[in-house]
């Protein structure tokens, strides 16, 4: 656990938080070239930053001496908080238009923030991803706190920042008080898993915790309840259940790239944090952690903790199920489908390190894409000059807009799971996870659940293409900016690109889940291959 | 690569579509039909088809070409390996068939959002023709579902005044028994998988996982009675919604009669019959003690589907939805036929899908080019159109014939076989292959076939030779340019179809020899199972008296 190999692994970290002081003070800048710029120069650091990843990840030395559970997930994990970062960038992003300043310095138009190239917006968007980054480093709770606390804290501001109006204002109220009870929940729980094992560092919990496990009395009911109230909290960062009832509020008031943030940063944040904190129970997915002097192999969650994941798997895909059925708002749908696939994605986390994780964590690569698809497409068409709000504002889409049209429908159905689109793989590691970890009501019951959640999006789909065109939906055209229009065709066509790559993005997903069995398990199928056949051609 | 092409021409033919001008649309979907068309015909001259099937070695199904596949996710080891067997191939020449025609039926009916349409139909054959193709799971569940969308948007652009609820609920039906039937595929995989050593190939030494005939291999050996009545649930659940068998059947008749003409004929044609392919290439084969314990059972829905559809049509005054309803009726023969377990109803049930493709694709082709002259689908508000149209009564009497199996015409061959194979299943002449239905199934069904007649006679006779009853010219619509009988195209439409029916209805046996292998591989472990259910039923005490005996001797061993 030394500080410099710490810092190794931090310095894209790093660079993204010089990254928000230098955009924040250019945002600030008199001369109209650098203002405009802003969001380059944030792309830049982006890039950079997940260019440094690989660099600094693919360095043995700082990932041996990094001292963390899982020392490679921030690689994988780093890359995906990056390039998504970019793709909000994109969306969030404004232009510089010296009529407009002057108009609305002179009282005669509105302010609309989305159209002017804001520098504290940009800023706080890099120090939420800085957050995110820096929850893969936590060596111990008061770092994952911490950490957390970064991803959260400036979005609160975003939301409040991203429009004009007093529902944006009450929709960042709203957020912010769930989110401080959230955190008093995982302060709490942080506090209780200290009680139990006296130490704050994961490594030493884990090895505290290998260690009582092994006893007769097992590991202390203050551990678990600890637990269970830290992953409460971080509950409401993936709006799971019983957590998840701000998520519709906030994501209706927030501005629509906005809300796409929301969709998808806090639930990488969340799902991260969730692997790490459940790795101190012991399935980090080593060998070496089988209980020193005794033959009990520590593998899995303990019951209570499981059954509670497994019970709010099923809530929260069951319940932000039946509440998209319910709803017209199309964000509120996206807020509510966005509850179902963190149920789904529970389902990596109950399953466990064998195949869970790493299903999770392709997983969300999925999802982003998909959210990232479906935001480019809302954010850049406007109604008269007010954000798409309900889904029937896209009727007649194919008529004026055929290929966004198309990227709805691609994003619909990358998340209903139809195949060949990079969400039924998704969907498929998950299920595949699940059922060879046992959990095959679990799995039954996510399949029940997708085939629901097909009714809304087959209407999230057919409305653009298939219906004609209202009133109030012709009044639908392109949005200022091409921006989020690009990101919206980038991303859609890469639903039915990425599948192509479904191999290596697995493959590193599940090498940033194996630092430990990173070299020697490979020779050891290598050996164990001809083995194998052998054996079978006799049978 | 052969089979690939059979996908890659309607892709071809998709996006050629969708960059040409749309005053091209339509030739250019008649054009890739008929490439299609070709290139299925030369594929199936090329098939070793009429002089011996490939079964040795590790190719027992028969499939070919056999060839490396193509490794599409490695990682998982997915590999794209495309190939037929005779009744695979037969399905893809089906849907090669009515590629063209369908194309030839929209001329004229379609008149908005052109490009789109025929786009859609390309992509509807690509993927229909990819189920029948698929050699792997992955491959074989993405072509089930990409066979929806075309499907949904047929029906919920293109089609009548309920078309939205009608889209959805098919959708919806059907994705949701894909779903759970994914969840079976998954069970079985993994646990495939865990026989030999995990599901990538990096920790189980290579073995594709996903191949469905080494699946097959593995899940009728190794699966427990218990786990093979689950996965049984779980297929049957995805294919028997699309087959469709009773209980499940309700977005039938609701998509059918809502669907433009050729959206009717794909569905009655190609759709219907993937559900029944997936249970001859899936159910049977995979679970056969799952399969010998629930056969009455699927028998018994698919009969009660007979009598109650017959029913249900009997009483209908629609004419799409007749023929709807009476596809339920028909496919539950298909079904009978297969779940007889013995060869000769699996050949009348595997010829069932054939025929039946092309008599209700047919009937409803004759009824698209009614509408279109008169838009009228009501039984009651037409009549005796013989004078005024004999070359379309012609059609629809000959269609008609092959759909109740008069002898001599296709559906009687496979009608005959699925009731004869149900007859003989339980009884002592069942060369060979026990099953577990009895005279009595064939008995009840054959009651469905006599209301079959009565509610297809009844139609024809009202319509076609009834009192003369032509409803008001709705000038203004799209009639005006079509002549009172059909003209050449519809012609050419309907008499391919027609000329097919008489040569399998005059001389089945080349279709019926080619049939058989692939029937008695899918029953491969049948005459065992089914004898060693009965065994354990008749009587049990030969089992206990079996037990002690074997104790003994295994201890004279040690």
């Amino acid at each position: 656990m030394e500080m410099v190999e710490k810092l190794t692994l931090i310095t894209p970290d790093i660079l993204l938080f010089i990254g928000a002081v230098v955009v924040a003070v250019v945002g600030l800048s008199g001369s109209r070239t650098l203002r405009g710029a802003v969001p380059l120069i944030t792309g830049l650091f982006l890039i950079g930053s997940v260019v440094l990843t690989q660099f600094v990840y693919a360095d043995p030395e700082a990932l041996e001496k990094s001292g963390l559970l899982f020392p490679k997930i921030g690689g994988y994990v780093k890359s995906l908080t990056g390039i998504v970062g970019l793709g909000l960038v994109a969306l969030g992003t404004g232009t510089v238009d010296r009529a407009y300043e002057r108009a609305v310095a002179s009282g005669s138009t509105p302010f609309d923030p989305l159209r002017v190239v804001r520098g504290e917006y940009h800023a706080f968007l890099l120090l939420s991803l800085v957050g995110v980054m820096l929850i893969c480093n936590a060596t111990d709770l008061i770092w994952l706190f911490l950490a957390l606390e970064l991803s959260v804290l400036p979005t609160y501001v975003m939301v409040a920042l991203s429009r004009n109006n007093r529902k944006a204002n009450e929709s960042a109220i709203k957020y912010f008080f769930l989110g401080a009870m959230s955190t008093a929940l995982f302060l709490y729980g942080f506090a209780l898993l200290y009680g139990a094992t006296g130490t704050l560092s994961f490594l030493e919990m884990r090895d505290v915790l290998t260690a009582q496990s092994a006893t007769e009395a097992g590991i202390p009911t203050f551990a678990v309840i600890g637990m269970g109230l830290a992953l409460l909290g971080i509950f409401f960062k993936i709006s799971a259940v019983p957590m998840h009832v701000y998520a519709p509020d906030v994501y209706e008031g927030a501005s629509n790239p906005m809300t796409g943030f929301l969709s998808i940063v806090p639930k990488i944040a969340g799902f991260v944090a969730i692997i790490i904190l459940c790795g101190t129970f012991g399935w980090s997915g080593r060998e070496e952690l089988t209980a020193a002097g005794t033959t009990m192999v520590q593998e899995g969650l303990p019951a209570p903790i499981s059954a509670m994941l497994w019970m709010v798997a099923v809530l929260t895909m069951t319940l932000g199920n039946i509440g998209a059925l319910l709803q017209k708002s199309i964000k509120r749908l996206i807020a509510y489908s966005g509850i179902t696939h963190s149920g789904y994605m529970l389902i990596g986390i109950v399953a466990g390190t064998e195949n869970g994780t790493d299903a999770l964590l392709f997983y969300l690569a999925a999802y982003s894409l998909g959210n990232l698809a479906l935001f480019g497409v809302l954010t850049g068409l406007t109604r008269a000059g007010q954000d798409i709000e309900s889904i029937d504002d896209l009727a007649g889409l194919w008529r004026t807009k055929p290929r966004l049209a198309g990227m709805v429908a691609l994003a619909a159905g990358s998340f209903v799971g139809m195949p060949p689109l990079i969400g039924f793989w998704g969907k498929l590691m998950i299920f595949i996870a699940g059922v060879e970890s046992g959990h095959i009501v679990l799995v039954c019951i996510a399949a029940v659940n997708s085939a629901i959640s097909s009714w809304y999006y087959l209407h999230l789909a057919g409305v653009p293409i298939v219906r004609m065109s209202t009133p109030r939906s012709e009044a639908v055209t392109d949005g200022p900016r091409m921006a989020p229009r690009m990101v919206g065709i980038i991303c859609g066509v890469g639903l039915l690109i990425v599948p192509i790559f479904t191999s290596p993005l697995y493959q590193f997903a599940r090498t940033s889940m194996r630092y430990g069995e990173l070299e020697e398990p490979s020779k050891e199928t290598s050996s164990l291959a001809p083995r194998e056949e052998d054996s079978e051609a006799h049978g | 690569m052969l089979a690939g092409f059979l996908i890659a021409i309607p892709i071809l033919a998709a996006i050629l579509i969708a960059i040409a001008p749309s005053r091209m649309a339509r030739w250019l979907g008649l054009l890739g039909g008929l490439a299609t068309l070709g290139w299925g015909i030369v594929f199936a001259c090329m098939y070793p088809f009429w002089s011996e099937i490939p079964t040795e070695g590790a190719n027992l199904a028969g499939y070919w070409p056999v060839e490396q596949g193509w490794a599409i996710i490695p990682l998982v080891g997915l590999e794209l390996q495309l190939g037929v067997n005779s009744v695979s191939l037969l399905l893809v020449l089906l849907t090669c068939l009515f590629a063209p025609l369908v194309v030839l039926a929209s001329f004229t009916a379609i008149t908005e959002r052109v490009k789109e349409f025929y786009i859609w139909l390309m992509i509807m054959n690509a993927a229909v023709i990819g189920v029948f193709i698929a050699r792997d799971i992955i491959t074989f569940y993405t072509a089930f579902e990409v066979s929806l969308i075309p499907a949904f948007f047929l029906v919920a652009i293109y089609g009548g005044p309920d078309r939205r609820e009608a889209s959805f609920k098919f959708f919806i039906y059907t994705l949701f028994g894909s779903i759970v039937m994914l969840a079976g595929f998954v069970y079985l995989v993994m646990s495939f998988a865990d026989s030999v050593g995990g599901w990538l190939p990096s920790t189980n030494g290579g073995v594709n996982v996903w191949d469905i005939d080494a699946l097959t291999t593995y899940a009728r050996e190794f699966l427990s009675p218990t786990e093979q009545g689950w996965v049984l649930l779980a297929l049957m659940l995805g294919f028997a919604v699309k087959v469709p068998l009773w209980p499940l059947h309700t977005w039938l008749p609701l998509a059918h009669n809502q669907a433009p003409t050729a959206g009717s004929v794909n569905f009655a044609a190609v759709i219907l019959k993937l559900g029944a392919y997936g249970v001859f290439r899936f159910v049977i084969p995979m679970v056969p003690e799952a399969v010998v314990e629930f056969a009455p059972y699927i028998a018994g829905l698919a009969i009660i589907g007979i009598i109650y559809t017959s029913l249900v049509c009997w009483a209908q005054t629609d004419m799409k939805k007749l023929i709807a309803y009476s596809s339920i009726a028909h496919m539950g023969f298909c079904m009978i036929g297969l779940f007889a377990l013995n060869p000769i109803g699996a050949q009348g049930g595997i010829l069932y899908m054939i025929t039946h493709g092309l008599s209700s694709g047919a009937l409803f082709l004759c009824i698209g080019m009614m509408y279109e002259r008169h838009h009228v689908k009501e039984i009651e508000r037409i009549g005796g159109l013989m004078k005024s149209m004999p070359v379309w009564s012609f059609f629809v009497l000959l269609f008609t014939f092959v759909s109740v199996g008069l002898p001599g015409l296709a559906g009687f061959v496979s009608e005959f076989l699925c009731l004869l194979g149900t007859f003989v299943a339980s009884s002592e002449n069942n060369g060979g292959y026990p099953g577990v239905l009895g005279p009595w199934y064939g008995i009840v069904a054959g009651v469905g076939l006599i209301l079959g007649s009565i509610y297809m006679l009844y139609l024809v006779g009202k319509v076609v030779f009834g009192e003369e009853n032509i409803p008001e010219q709705d000038h203004g619509t799209a009639a005006h340019h079509l002549p009172t009988d059909l003209n050449l195209r519809e012609i050419m439409t309907l008499a391919p179809i027609a000329v097919i029916c008489f040569f399998i209805g005059l001389y089945p046996a080349p279709l019926l020899e080619a049939i058989e292998p692939a029937a008695e591989h899918m029953l491969t472990a049948y005459p065992e199972t089914v004898a060693a259910a009965n065994r354990a039923d008749a009587n049990t005490t030969p089992l206990l008296l079996d037990a002690p005996s074997t104790l003994m001797s295994s201890t004279q061993q040690d």
